[in-house]
């Protein structure tokens, strides 16, 4: 009989959702999830790997004071910088830093109001990281300016010359565009933290420890009329903070594309931009979240599931990235202009074209081969490797773009450009404050956001049946 | 005195109004705090008690309970509209600035483009938008719930501490026109509350 092939009654069998896989592995309860992520903080115990991280961060920060203080002292002169390639290094790195703070605001917003359940155990520490890679990268075209102190003159206030700024130009958007971001990511992760203080708070048995976090909370507690105007407000800031996501980096590749240098004049430029930093943002997130999870044993809330959907989106952007690439020779090509297709073949085999090769390869070749296979997006080794290859794939993308200046129209105008000691030290010593502001985070702020991977538990445990934070915000 | 009645304003005719600190020796009480193991349950318990007619409490949680704001017919927060007019009022000062920077105030010729060359000021319009919608956002959530506002006086209870952690809680505040001190305790003790304890101000 065909009848008793069928399977027994489902429909009772089968959750409302269909959930995929647990996001939080082993038995949890709302006591154990906040000691386990609480604790963390509370205890100040570390281990070896933080202090490794943390003293690496602090050493390099030392190259970047005394660089800072060098240049102020002598001048930009110090760079390599000059005519034709007169942003050089200082761009590169601009640029390559706010691509990397954009994976932050991508997940907790864009994977937010796409109810992606996973994003909760990995949008505090990335919000963390888009916060100080943000500060990272506006240490540079203030460094550059020659005369950082004047740095207000960017923005618009009543002066007594009667100049205003000249609001044509994408880098006064840029500059904007950046604030705006730095500011508004600042807001949305305090105020994703500010329940998670309230529970330190109230978990916390040092003085010290009660009173700090206490006054961080703001006084919260909880309260169910506070939580639903609390979850309207974190739904609005992420709707909006979708576009302001995708807006910046458009706005910086603006910088290039309002120009008129072969290969910059690209209206390919904002989305080509955009899918690099989510790329590069995605890389420093698993490459930084991989020893960290190991260091403090999070493994329940930051499962090899979660690496091997971060490695898929890796591999989607990757291939958008790549379609970039082929559409810019595609286009000079097509395009049958002389000095398109000229400034392609210098970029490719002219005296750089080492770098557009390493960029290929650590960006293209390597990560798009091993990132299909299941087995290495979920191991840890294998993974690290590859994000750290995109992290200068990604940086080595910004320097070809950057160097085209050295090839552009006429031979006359030819460069050539080398970055100088304090170029590295100063690029070097970027990273050392990134380290540095990241680990005194982990020491001090709880990575993984308590309130939402409580609410994340299943029902029985306690929890709110795989809610997340803005789905009861009517 | 805080065991008997303690009136809301406007009543117990005859009395010292005890409501407002007259002695600050003399506790006064605040409300009386239920404490419940599942979210659902305190949800249920504020339905019952806005079904009683109660109409001063709340609802605490260590993540949101929609159910609970729902029960306590708040099912729309204002929020969307201070945040909408805030976005609003940035992204018309932004577009605004631009407009007059750069056709009055310091008016330039760029590559022979009108003063007014509105294209150009749409991406600066946009960030003000979104800056002012996420500030307006942030310290109106502040301000329309009161805080920041260190000293409350369910931080005094000892039980409190675990509403950011693993309990759930209804107070019923001593305003409330209805509340009787051993009338809401009975009441609430039949809903079967883990603990009810009086919270002092």
């Amino acid at each position: 009989m065909a009848t008793a092939e069928l399977p027994p009654a489902r429909s009772t069998e089968l959750p409302l959702e269909p959930e995929m896989h647990p996001l939080v592995r082993n038995k949890h309860d709302l006591v154990s999830v906040g000691d386990a992520i609480g604790e963390v903080v509370l205890k100040g115990e570390h281990p070896r790997g933080w202090w490794i991280g943390f003293l690496a961060g602090f050493a390099m920060l030392q190259i970047l004071a005394i660089a800072v203080c060098w240049l102020f002292y002598v001048g930009v002169g110090i760079w390599g910088i000059n005519v034709p390639v007169a942003w050089g290094f200082a761009i590169v790195n601009f640029v390559w830093w706010i691509g990397i703070g954009h994976a932050g605001t991508l997940i907790s917003a864009i994977l937010l109001l796409l109810h992606q359940k996973w994003r909760t155990s990995i949008n505090r520490f990335s919000e963390a990281m888009t916060i100080f890679a943000v500060m990272c990268a506006g240490l540079f075209p203030l460094l550059h300016m020659g005369r950082p102190w004047f740095f207000y003159w960017l923005y618009p206030f009543p002066n007594v010359a009667g100049v205003w700024p000249q609001f044509r130009s994408p880098l006064t958007w840029d500059v904007f565009a950046v604030t705006t971001y730095f500011t508004v990511s600042l807001v949305f992760w305090y105020l994703g933290l500010v329940p998670d203080l309230a529970a330190l708070r109230d978990q916390a048995r040092k003085r010290w420890q009660q009173i700090a976090y206490g006054l961080l909370a703001l006084g919260w507690r909880g309260s169910a009329i506070h939580w639903r105007r609390y979850e309207k407000v974190y739904l609005i800031l992420g709707g909006i903070s979708t576009p302001l996501v995708l807006s910046v980096h458009t706005v910086v590749s603006f910088d290039f594309a309002v120009s008129i240098v072969p290969l910059w004049h690209a209206t390919i430029f904002p989305p080509f931009f955009v899918s690099g930093a989510i790329y590069s943002g995605f890389a420093m997130v698993v490459a930084i979240a991989l020893p960290v999870r190991k260091w403090y044993k999070l493994e329940d809330f930051f499962s090899d599931h979660h690496m091997d959907i971060m490695g898929k989106v890796m591999l989607a952007t990757g291939f958008l990235v790549t379609y970039g690439y082929f559409s810019e020779a595609w286009m000079a090509w097509y395009g049958h202009t002389l000095y398109e297709w000229g400034t392609t073949m210098e970029r490719m085999f002219g005296p750089y074209g080492w770098s557009y090769w390493c960029l290929i390869g650590f960006n293209c070749v390597f990560p798009l081969t091993f990132l299909w296979s299941k087995k290495i997006r979920t191991s840890p080794f294998w993974m690290e490797l590859i994000c750290i290859s995109v992290l200068i794939g990604m940086w080595f993308e910004r320097y070809v773009i950057v160097i085209t200046l050295a090839r552009e129209y006429v031979p006359a105008g030819w460069g050539t450009y080398a970055p100088t000691f304090w170029d590295y030290a100063t690029m070097i010593g970027s990273l050392g404050l990134f380290l540095f502001l990241f680990f005194l985070f982990l020491r001090y702020l709880p990575m993984i956001s308590i309130t939402e991977m409580r609410e994340l538990l299943p029902k029985k445990q306690g929890g709110g049946g795989g809610h997340s934070i803005m789905e009861n915000a009517p | 005195m805080s065991t008997t009645v303690t009136p809301g304003p406007g009543h117990a005719p005859g009395h010292a109004p005890d409501h407002g600190h007259a002695d600050p020796t003399v506790p006064v009480t605040h409300g009386l705090l239920a404490m419940f193991e599942t979210g659902d349950q305190m949800a249920h318990a504020i339905e019952k008690a806005v079904a009683a007619g109660y109409t001063h409490l709340d609802g605490f949680s260590p993540y949101p309970v929609g159910e609970a704001a729902d029960a306590l017919k708040f099912p729309k927060s204002e929020m969307g509209p201070v945040m909408f007019i805030g976005g609003l009022t940035g992204a018309c000062s932004g577009f605004i600035m631009q407009y007059w920077a750069n056709t009055w105030g310091y008016s330039l010729n760029i590559g022979g483009r009108p003063y007014f060359s509105w294209p150009s000021f749409v991406p600066i319009t946009f960030e003000m938008m979104v800056l002012t919608t996420a500030l307006t956002g942030f310290f109106g959530l502040m301000a329309i719930c009161g805080l920041p506002r260190y000293n409350h006086p369910l931080f005094n209870s000892k039980n409190f501490e675990r509403a950011t952690r693993d309990r759930f809680f209804v107070c019923i505040e001593a305003t409330d026109p209805k509340f009787n001190l051993a009338e809401t305790r009975t009441f609430l003790n039949d809903l079967h509350p883990v603990a009810v304890e009086e919270v002092m101000e």
